[in-house]
């Protein structure tokens, strides 16, 4: 048992040749561990949750904006100042950029090779789109509220 | 990871074009277009609480070439990813993984979107009026 384990974790020449080449799935030891960055599946779940509720989201937005087309600011000043309007832009803008965020960490995981590179990226978006969700619901209730 | 070779994200300069494989490229471009899309609704809000005219003269811009062909793009980014995604989710499943559903699912997805697109454009210009 501890020989299987220790092979598994290190992941060496001797535990190369029972895995097929270029496998999908990694060593039983990694997936235990929650994978390399020990937070297992919860990346790839939310971007499906999000995905799932920026369906009718992303429908009622544009449904909306079409509706919209040519408003004056008295029209948008009366769509936004509707208590629904508020809540579910609230909800599509909260869930497009966790959305956004995560999809956007994959293009830069899979393309740009240079830790310090990749990572400084990811941070930066992340801080964006903090500072750009949080900047969108102050409008909101800026809106609201006068 | 050295001695466990893991799979690579393919080199598209010299991969091979399929329908499966433009549509999935095509899944990333849009998601980062309508990520740029989010930047530009943040400031169409902001424009909208700092008051009339600012927000008149970014909707002058909206109605400009510029503006409609960035809004266009958007709508089609959005049908597209919006009805790929639901292709994603369908694989998630595990329906619709096998090629020849892949490629009649692919074809709805790419045709889907121009003519959801064009209809709500349609439904757009109807709604300022112009026919």
């Amino acid at each position: 048992m501890d020989e299987i384990v220790s092979k598994g974790t290190t992941g060496g020449p001797a535990s190369e040749s029972n895995f097929a080449h270029r496998s999908m799935r990694s060593s039983i030891a990694r997936a235990r561990g929650l994978g390399s960055a020990k937070e297992g599946v919860g990346h790839w779940w939310v971007q499906r949750l999000t995905a799932l509720a920026l369906i009718p989201l992303g429908l009622w937005f544009v449904a909306s904006v079409v509706h919209l087309a040519g408003a004056d600011h008295a029209a948008i000043k009366l769509w936004l100042g509707a208590p629904f309007t508020l809540g579910a832009l609230v909800l599509t803008i909260v869930a497009a950029f966790y959305h956004a965020v995560l999809g956007l960490q994959v293009v830069i995981e899979d393309y740009i090779h240079q830790t310090a590179v990749k990572l400084t990226l990811i941070i930066l978006i992340q801080f964006a789109a903090f500072a750009l969700a949080a900047t969108a619901i102050v409008a909101l209730l800026v809106v609201f509220i006068g | 990871m050295a001695g466990h070779p893991r799979p690579l994200s393919p080199h598209l300069q010299i991969y091979r074009r399929q329908l499966t494989s433009v549509t999935s490229i095509l899944h990333r471009l849009t998601g980062i277009g309508l990520s740029i899309g989010l930047l530009y609704l943040v400031c169409w809000l902001v424009a909208a609480a700092t008051g009339a005219e600012a927000f008149d003269r970014l909707q002058g811009f909206n109605g400009s070439f510029i503006g409609r062909l960035l809004l266009f793009g958007w709508t089609l980014a959005f049908f597209y990813h919006l009805l790929n995604g639901i292709r994603h989710l369908s694989w998630d499943a595990g329906w619709g993984f096998d090629l020849p559903t892949a490629y009649k699912t692919g074809w709805t997805a790419l045709i889907g979107a121009a003519v959801l697109t064009l209809l709500a454009w349609i439904i757009g210009y109807y709604q300022m009026g112009s026919f």
